[in-house]
């Protein structure tokens, strides 16, 4: 749908600003699970002040764009073991590779990183096998 | 000025989430099933995105420091090994099954959804995890 693709564009613009924003403010990689798991084991200590206020930034929004314009149907799945599942790999996955969509995709690939290239081709194609395979051949997503 | 600026930063990554589409598991999986009813959507996400993003890359090089001080992030110098690609395939495989990678779980912690909650909680441990796994790569003997 072409609306959804505007507002992607739109909302993708957005998402990069804030990223500008980061970098040229603060001098820093604006990758989710970097400035969470830094939190998470440690490693983020320093720092864990801006940490805190990007992240608390980055929930308060949308927040306050769903007390005004109402809620967002988020269709996630209601199943606890596909739940728990999932959130294990994404936490395992990124720490150990460094980056998420938003570090290695959004800040990598823009600065023609071939870390960020390598890391965004093998979750997009670990994430479409693993749909494929769920949905289509076992029926359970 | 610093948290000031992560805070204006973060809001900005939240709301495009928000607006985007990208906090909705369903446009997410619709993307990766290229299989079913595919969704494009998360490519014109990325590509949005990268435009700021890459001028401000370009920005960068031209200045000598970020305006709240410090310095610009250097280009990693670690190669592209296993735990690059062994991490982004377990991400990918729990991004898929879900739909929901970090930066959205935060932006949907306020939908009032536990199982963002649950998936969030799932993720710290994760990430809790990591660097005990992290290490055993590290020290595991080359396969060849």
């Amino acid at each position: 749908m072409p609306t959804d693709w505007i507002m992607g564009l739109i909302g993708g613009l957005l998402i990069g600003t804030g990223g500008a924003v980061f970098l040229l403010g603060n001098g820093r990689i604006m990758g989710a699970s970097g400035l969470i798991g830094g939190l998470v084991d440690g490693t983020g200590r320093g720092n864990a002040g801006e940490r805190i206020a990007f992240l608390a930034g980055t929930a308060l929004l949308p927040l306050l764009l769903v007390l005004t314009l109402g809620p967002v149907d988020n269709h996630l799945t209601g199943n606890l073991v596909l739940l728990i599942a999932g959130g294990l790999l994404v936490g395992i996955g990124t720490r150990i590779a460094n980056g998420c969509t938003s570090g290695h995709g959004v800040c990598g690939i823009s600065r023609l990183s071939l870390r960020g290239i390598v890391a965004t081709c093998f979750y997009i194609l670990a994430g479409g096998l693993t749909i494929t395979l769920f949905r289509h051949v076992l029926g359970v997503v | 000025m610093r948290n000031a600026l992560a805070f204006l930063a973060g809001a900005l990554f939240g709301g495009g989430l928000y607006l985007s589409g990208m906090t909705d598991t369903a446009k997410v999986q619709g993307w990766l099933d290229v299989f079913g009813d595919w969704d494009p959507t998360l490519a014109f996400v990325m590509g949005g995105a990268m435009i700021p993003m890459a001028i401000a890359w370009q920005v960068s090089a031209r200045r000598a420091a970020p305006l709240a001080g410090g310095s610009f992030p250097v280009p990693p110098k670690a190669e592209v090994g296993r735990k690059l690609v062994i991490g982004s395939v377990l991400f990918g495989m729990g991004w898929g099954l879900v739909g929901l990678c970090p930066g959205p779980v935060i932006a949907s912690l306020g939908y009032g959804d536990p199982g963002v909650w649950i998936f969030a909680a799932a993720m710290l441990v994760g990430m809790g995890a990591a660097p005990a796994l992290s290490r055993r790569l590290d020290s595991a003997v080359p396969a060849e």
